[in-house]
């Protein structure tokens, strides 16, 4: 009893730090002034405002497709990596990971400048898919790291038993494996769509004309005050995550029910 | 079936979008570009070795360490909480942790000055209170504060995602046994999750290290960082020679404070990351 | 699992759908590709243009002189204006990377004020036309502050420990000390900048913060008694608190212009060169200054704007202020003393 009611205090506690400047960030999208010292009134006109602006709105419709696209890419990709590096010998496997994390240790100025120099020798034109994949390179250590630890824990017998037992070798993958490495791929996931929303010097240097993501626009806003716009379109775009959550739940509990129902 | 085969894409991936291009940094490391051409040189290397630049590394390294293992303090409960939540709850508070760091980086930055400021709304709350609060604002701790809210996720989603593949049968078993629940952590919980943990402190450690803006806006640029030195080298001083060389020797250093972590775990536990 | 990527994958297919529509354009037209500062010019201004000469814009915007330079050196992006700072003209002239203007297609170059032509970064103006112009000065805030405030020295002073906020900026900060002790801020001698060192190391103790933008929020907020600032943003912060106020030290400060350049990348130089002409009509040039709120060099657009800015001295100082005012220039070589002495400073 005392024991749950301390987890939930500090799940609180550690929620709280987590969001409280979320919640700033929130009550200040409401701000009448555009500076964020003072609080002079409320109003909704920077919601109005947001959609008006075409630099917000498209380089929100750029950070949303290249973080989607880049984090499914790089899941993709980082999970069959996984595997492959999971199967392989001690020292190209001591060598693959040790790979793997070179782009996280690199600073993002390193990473971004080297790649544009990469793009520019291979004359390749800096745009959308350049950007696109700067990230997905800079994702991928994150989900191939996520699910490492996992295959670490993997029951090899229970895969050697589905195949003994005649499943195919694809179907065993789905069925035994899959599953048991589904939350890595999922933390995976998560973390490579977190980078690529947040990140702004590697896709800045890495971008071309006409192609810029919300980082981009919010920094370079910066020198005459970042205007309350940005705190709209972050309050919508954390609508409509926690919005999506709820429905993602719903189903799940849903579904959940529907199978205890079965059993 | 060559399952190992599997990784080949992904190594093409990285040979041709990261190793060329750190090789790119390597070479700009060791010359100098002048009108008569390009030479070789270890002078960037050299002025590394200053002891001013010594200092910030020593600075950056002493800050990394502790924003990591007040991480480790925090994440490694939380990661245990989330772990034992029933299944419908749990991906749910998995994704809850992650979201913040989905609204833009300055933006919350920014955010956690409004807080913190002299007259920021945690020194008015408390000051309701009559009592009259030190700086909160451009210190070491606010660069640490910023560091460890900054990069909590990283060290409780590894761990977590250990954590929940232990088999609860082995602490029942532990249980059975009559271990203590301090002994069941010890003896079987802990060294079940090191691969999380070793994982966590990477991923916190690293970008912990390199960072600049948040020892730029919090710390009120007070203490300088190697993130901040290398930032300069590439963009105001246009010495992209010493940028590098400060990068590579970051590099180094990453490289082998992790092979020797790396090595003790290995001794612990058989076969740890690497 | 698979159900979650699903909907996130409807989700952003319907999010793009809906974003893509607003920016769907058919035919094919002449392009432009500008990079400037953010939030740096009217908006309404880039519709206009391509409506009244049917040529498409490519606008970008960039946060730091630093950034758009290194960039556009390593060979990247072929725009065809960009609107930097002067100092990082200068150096963009020595390397070569920039097109002569030709001021045959620029009618409209006859509005800008005669002082702000053939500059220092520039001397025989070929390359640059002055968009905006500022300076560099103290902001304080009268509540705090009680005496007169017309030196740098009184970034020094003690009473204002923990009031004071520098930029973290190694050309502003070393730029004003090397003034206030009576130096050139484009000096290259080794014992001057020593003493500005010296300066700096002394004050640090004193400086509660080495701020970039956020300079604006601290001191609307009342969080520090003085702040060095650029002009503009001093007439924007003036605003918001009215307790705050403007001045250019005596011993002389530095003057700045962002003009707009044409880089050697550029594939429509014809273009470029109309929509310089464009942003020097006076009804333009008044309506980005009016919304920018930067100090304009349009002599004409500046008889549009009201009385009540023109006699704002923040904005607007008087030709003896601006006699003490230098231009910062390239330092080349030389850059690298300033970092070393800016990483002591700060690294102490």
């Amino acid at each position: 009893m005392v024991k749950s009611a301390f987890k939930k205090i500090y799940t609180f506690l550690i929620f709280l730090f987590l969001y409280a400047p979320i919640i700033v960030l929130i009550i200040f999208s409401f701000n009448e002034s555009k500076s964020r010292a003072h609080w002079t009134g409320f109003t909704f006109k920077w919601y109005i405002e947001m959609f008006r602006d075409r630099q917000i709105m498209s380089s929100l419709y750029y950070t949303i497709t290249i973080a989607l696209t880049a984090s499914i890419i790089a899941t993709v990709l980082g999970t069959i990596a996984a595997l492959g590096i999971y199967y392989m010998k001690k020292t190209p496997r001591t060598i693959m990971i040790n790979l793997t994390y070179l782009p996280v240790l690199n600073p993002d100025i390193v990473t971004g400048i080297s790649l544009m120099l990469l793009f520019i020798l291979m004359k390749f034109q800096r745009g959308f898919f350049s950007m696109l994949i700067a990230h997905i390179t800079f994702n991928l250590p994150y989900v191939i790291l996520s699910v490492m630890p996992k295959l670490k824990q993997l029951d090899n017998y229970l895969y050697d038993a589905a195949l003994d037992l005649g499943a195919t070798p694809t179907y065993a993958f789905r069925k035994v494996v899959l599953p048991q490495i589904a939350p890595g791929i999922f933390t995976g996931f998560l973390l490579a769509m977190t980078m690529s929303i947040d990140d702004f010097v590697i896709s800045f240097f890495t971008t071309g004309p006409g192609v810029s993501n919300l980082a981009i626009t919010i920094y370079s806003m910066a020198r005459k005050g970042v205007s309350p716009k940005i705190n709209a379109v972050l309050s919508i775009m954390f609508a409509g995550v926690i919005l999506m959550l709820l429905i993602i739940n719903n189903r799940m509990s849903r579904d959940n029910g529907r199978k205890e129902n079965v059993v | 079936m060559k399952k190992h085969l599997m990784a080949y894409p992904y190594a093409l991936w990285m040979l041709i979008f990261t190793i060329i291009p750190l090789a790119l940094i390597l070479v700009y490391s060791v010359i100098t570009i002048d009108d008569a051409g390009i030479h070789f040189t270890l002078d960037h290397f050299r002025r590394v070795f200053e002891p001013i630049y010594l200092a910030v590394f020593w600075r950056s390294i002493k800050i990394a360490t502790i924003s990591t293992i007040i991480c480790l303090i925090l994440g490694y409960p939380m990661a245990m909480i989330l772990a034992s939540k029933n299944l419908s709850k749990k991906s749910i508070l998995v994704v809850l942790f992650v979201i913040p760091m989905w609204m833009n980086f300055l933006a919350r930055t920014y955010a956690w000055m409004t807080l913190l400021e002299r007259n920021g709304l945690i020194a008015t709350i408390i000051g309701y209170f009559g009592i009259q609060l030190p700086s909160l604002l451009y210190t070491e701790n606010t660069v640490i504060l910023g560091m460890v809210y900054n990069f909590l996720p990283f060290m409780v989603l590894p761990v977590y995602s250990v954590l929940v593949k232990i088999d609860k049968a082995v602490l029942e078993a532990a249980e059975d046994l009559g271990a203590t629940p301090f002994i069941v952590f010890r003896r079987v919980i802990f060294p079940l999750s090191l691969p999380g943990v070793s994982s966590g402190i990477i991923m916190v450690f690293m970008p912990a290290l390199t960072t600049f803006v948040i020892s730029r806006l919090l710390g009120g640029a007070h203490f300088t960082l190697i993130g901040n030195l290398i930032e300069q080298q590439f963009l105001t001083t246009m010495d992209w020679g010493f940028g590098s060389a400060l990068s590579v020797v970051l590099m180094l250093i990453i490289i082998l404070s992790m092979g020797f972590a790396m090595r003790y775990e290995k001794e612990n536990q058989g076969g740890g990351l690497w | 699992m698979k159900r979650i990527l699903k909907s996130l994958m409807a989700f952003t297919l319907a999010v793009s759908m809906i974003l893509g529509l607003a920016g769907c354009q058919g035919e094919k037209r002449p392009q432009l590709k500008v990079y400037n500062w953010g939030d740096y010019i009217d908006y309404s201004v880039i519709d206009e243009f391509e409506e009244k000469y049917n040529i498409d814009v490519i606008y970008d915007e960039f946060a730091t002189n630093e950034e758009m330079y290194a960039k556009i050196k390593a060979g990247a992006d072929d725009y065809d204006i960009l609107i930097p700072s002067d100092y990082t003209i200068k150096r963009m002239i020595d390397e070569d990377m920039l097109h002569k203007i030709d001021f045959n297609n620029i009618p409209n170059y006859k509005y800008i004020d005669d002082r702000f032509k053939n500059l220092a970064f520039d001397p025989n103006n070929e390359y640059s036309v002055p968009y905006m112009w500022g300076t560099v000065g103290i902001l304080y805030n009268k509540n705090m502050v009680k005496e007169t405030v017309d030196s740098w020295k009184i970034l020094w002073d003690d009473k204002y420990s923990k009031q004071i906020l520098m930029l973290d900026s190694l050309r502003d900060s070393i730029g004003i000390t090397l003034k206030m002790l009576g130096y050139s801020l484009n000096t290259k001698d080794d014992e001057e900048l020593e003493e500005a060192k010296e300066m700096l190391i002394k004050q640090k103790p004193l400086v509660l913060a080495y701020v970039g933008d956020e300079v604006k929020d601290k001191m609307i907020g009342g969080e520090a008694a003085l702040a060095v600032v650029w002009s503009g943003d001093a007439v924007y912060m003036k605003r918001e608190n009215s307790d705050l106020e403007y001045v250019v030290p005596k011993e002389g400060s530095n003057i700045w212009f962002d003009s707009i350049v044409i880089p050697k990348t550029s594939q429509n130089k014809k273009e470029a060169e109309l929509f310089i002409n464009f942003l020097c009509d006076p009804e333009i040039a008044y309506r980005n200054t009016d919304y920018i709120g930067y100090s304009t060099p349009n002599k004409e657009a500046l008889k549009l704007l009201p009385e009540e800015v023109t006699s704002d001295k923040t904005a607007y100082p008087d030709e003896s202020i601006l006699a003490d005012c230098e231009v910062f220039e390239d330092l080349a070589d030389s850059l690298v003393k300033y970092d070393r002495i800016w990483t002591e400073v700060k690294a102490q």
